[in-house]
């Protein structure tokens, strides 16, 4: 587990080869492969040679996946208590805190997708491993609500080790509180779509995360109930190949698509669609037409001008 | 003295039995009148488990907790229920050992039981999986959850795990998926249910039955997010360091009663439930008819309000102002919905 704590960006290869700009090639964090800077930004961080798709953070992730400028964050004030006053707790929250740019490690918020209004949710791998506490449950459950409120489809990228062990059960009971707030996403008809990403282990994945009514993963991801440490004890059956990996949960049935990271935008504006969304430039009139289940109309009317957007 | 380990301290406790034990047989045997010696022993006895119990740290309680004479589920059901009957399988693969279910009844009314099984011999503890449930296991659970739901009974459930199992063909057959479904569901699931943590309440494995209204534990169990030794060897790398890890998780009774997250601690008898099982049952089924009885006369609409307020209460956290680029408007403050305290007539029970 632990490898995953250690920020795998590419590093700039500027130290020997004194000729070339600092930052204009990186390193294939997988295979090594050097790529143009620019090449990889446009490949949205995904290796040309093999096509192992580097871990974003939630900017990132929210500048890949998002239409331009329509995303407003939501709660970012809520921030790291330590209710335990647990052992290096408060310093490594503040290391997090510098690392990402965040107050936790769930960012949340609306935003547009093809033009598709959504209540969007990214988890940040940078901050504590992506780990579950106190915060994420609750930025979680705000998000679900307002989800609900509004009649907007909610849409949740996952990265995540788990429950945050520095907040005791704390952490563990963010998996209850996370999974009840699905429920009531549920009882309201309202979509719920998750996207597991590089990696979605132990809690997050024994809760919220398995629960989306479609669950897409990106190719090669870490995707687990036991994070490696834990899968390497006292194994008494040998792993199959590519065991824990999104391909892997995709063949056991537990995820519904292998998307690569450059369709994802569309594959997500087309299920916002599907799921009786209409795209257009003012949220408030747009979302009017999520959640009405005996409005099939919404459907037919979304699929004749959504996509275009994308 | 409570630097001693349980089990260190258990010998020592058996050794001034025997040593009792020896002298009123010599003093038998010569006719001798030692009682008043022998009264001294044993007030030591009684002082030094006085003492003992006390000063537990966390990681005595761990150790009691996972004590491998402590009463398992299958052992209290007899103690608490009549008619248990037990009913395998989810429908889906398969049995799983580690985790029993059934119809029973409490005080003569029909309750549905589910709970973690651990085993005594090696053959047993092989058949219930050392107490690590499988996806069959939660299955199953919810399966009979379900059941209990439809008809109108409530649900009682024991945790005694050390975790979900995590092994390859439990991964394969969606040990995570199995354990979410039931988070959500018993969310949602519309009869009362009570949870009992009697030994090891081992993280998410321990969750995956323990959603309800009230959550009872024994006075010696544990509740914790990641085993002892688990977060020790995350954080240090060194598992040896269990004992700090179990103090700074905070993984007794009296913590998670503290912080909220159980409702009532049950006592148990001095050196553990196992050196009184009916004791401790009957303890556990005092707190069981009174938690029953209360959220028994709720609606269905206040309980399922109740149990999902519970929960969503569970979080301690700061707000701080927002770094000036991530201003956002605040999202319409949701006004608090009301409930009407009895059923309205025409509510049935739905097929879930």
């Amino acid at each position: 587990m632990p490898d995953w704590f250690r920020r795998r960006t590419p590093q700039p290869m500027n130290e020997r080869s004194p000729d070339v700009p600092a930052g204009a090639f990186t390193k294939c964090a997988k295979c090594g492969h050097i790529l143009y800077a620019k090449d990889f930004e446009r490949d949205l961080k995904v290796c040309l040679r093999c096509g192992h798709h580097h871990r974003l953070t939630a900017d990132e992730r929210i500048e890949y996946t998002v239409d331009p400028d329509s995303f407003r964050e939501t709660n970012a004030g809520l921030a790291t208590a330590d209710p335990l006053r647990f052992p290096d707790y408060a310093a490594k929250a503040e290391r997090g805190r510098e690392a990402a740019g965040r107050n936790d490690a769930l960012v949340t918020g609306t935003a547009r997708i093809g033009g598709y209004p959504c209540v969007f949710a990214v988890a940040d791998f940078t901050f504590m491993g992506g780990s579950m506490g106190s915060v994420f449950g609750e930025k979680f459950v705000r998000a679900a609500d307002q989800a609900i409120e509004s009649k907007l489809p909610f849409v949740l990228f996952c990265a995540s080790g788990g429950a945050r062990m520095q907040e005791g059960l704390f952490g563990l009971m963010q998996m209850a509180k996370t999974s009840a707030a699905v429920a009531q996403l549920g009882e309201a008809a309202v979509p719920y779509l998750v996207v597991l990403t590089d990696p979605t282990t132990g809690g997050a994945f024994a809760s919220f995360a398995s629960l989306g009514d479609v669950i897409l993963a990106e190719p090669g991801a870490y995707v687990a109930f036991a994070g490696t440490r834990v899968a390497q004890q006292a194994q008494t059956h040998k792993p199959p190949p590519g065991y824990q990996t999104s391909e892997f949960q995709q063949e056991r049935g537990m995820v519904d698509r292998v998307t690569p990271r450059k369709e994802l935008k569309d594959t997500l504006a087309r299920l916002l669609s599907f799921f009786g969304g209409q795209s257009g430039s003012n949220g408030e009139e747009a979302a009017a037409g999520y959640g009405d289940t005996k409005n099939p109309a919404g459907i037919a009317s979304a699929s004749r001008n959504g996509r275009g957007q994308a | 003295m409570a630097s001693m380990t349980v089990l260190e301290f258990e010998r020592q406790i058996a050794e001034l039995e025997s040593n009792i034990a020896k002298i009123r047989e010599i003093a038998n045997r010569e006719n001798r009148d030692v009682e008043h010696e022998i009264a001294d022993l044993e007030q030591n006895r009684d002082a030094l488990l006085h003492d003992f119990f006390q000063a537990l740290t966390a990681w005595d309680n761990v150790q009691l907790a996972r004590h491998a004479d402590r009463p398992y589920t299958l052992d209290y059901l007899p103690l608490l229920f009549d008619d248990f009957l037990e009913l395998h399988g989810d429908r889906v693969f398969g049995d799983d050992g580690a985790m029993v279910g059934g119809l029973a009844l409490f005080d003569g009314k029909p309750v549905v039981v589910v709970g973690q099984q651990k085993g005594r011999d090696l053959k047993e503890r092989q058949k219930r999986n050392f107490g690590y449930s499988r996806p069959e296991g939660y299955r199953k659970a919810l399966r009979l959850m379900h059941l209990a739901a439809r008809f109108g009974h409530p649900v009682v459930t024991f945790v005694d795990t050390p975790g979900a199992d995590a092994n390859v063909p439990s991964e394969e057959r969606g040990i995570s998926e199995a354990i979410a479904r039931n988070l959500r569901e018993m969310s949602v699931l519309r009869t009362p249910i009570v949870s009992v943590i009697i030994g090891e309440g081992g993280s998410g494995g321990a969750l995956g039955i323990a959603v309800a209204d009230r959550v009872l534990m024994l006075e010696h169990a544990i509740y914790s997010v990641i085993a002892p030794e688990g977060c020790a060897s995350i954080l240090w790398r060194d598992p040896a360091r269990g004992p700090d890890a179990a103090r700074a998780m905070r993984v007794t009774a009296r913590d998670a009663r503290e912080f909220g997250f159980v409702d009532e601690v049950i006592p148990e008898p001095l050196g553990g439930a196992h050196k009184g099982p009916d004791a401790t049952a009957a303890a556990i089924k005092d707190a069981l008819a009174r938690h029953l009885r209360e959220i028994g006369r709720l609606s269905k609409t206040r309980l399922l309000a109740g149990r999902y307020e519970k929960f969503r209460a569970m979080g301690r956290f700061l707000d701080v102002a927002a770094p000036a680029r991530l201003d956002a408007p605040p999202p319409a403050p949701v006004p608090a919905p009301t409930y009407p305290e009895t059923e309205p007539a025409a509510d049935v029970q739905h097929n879930p």
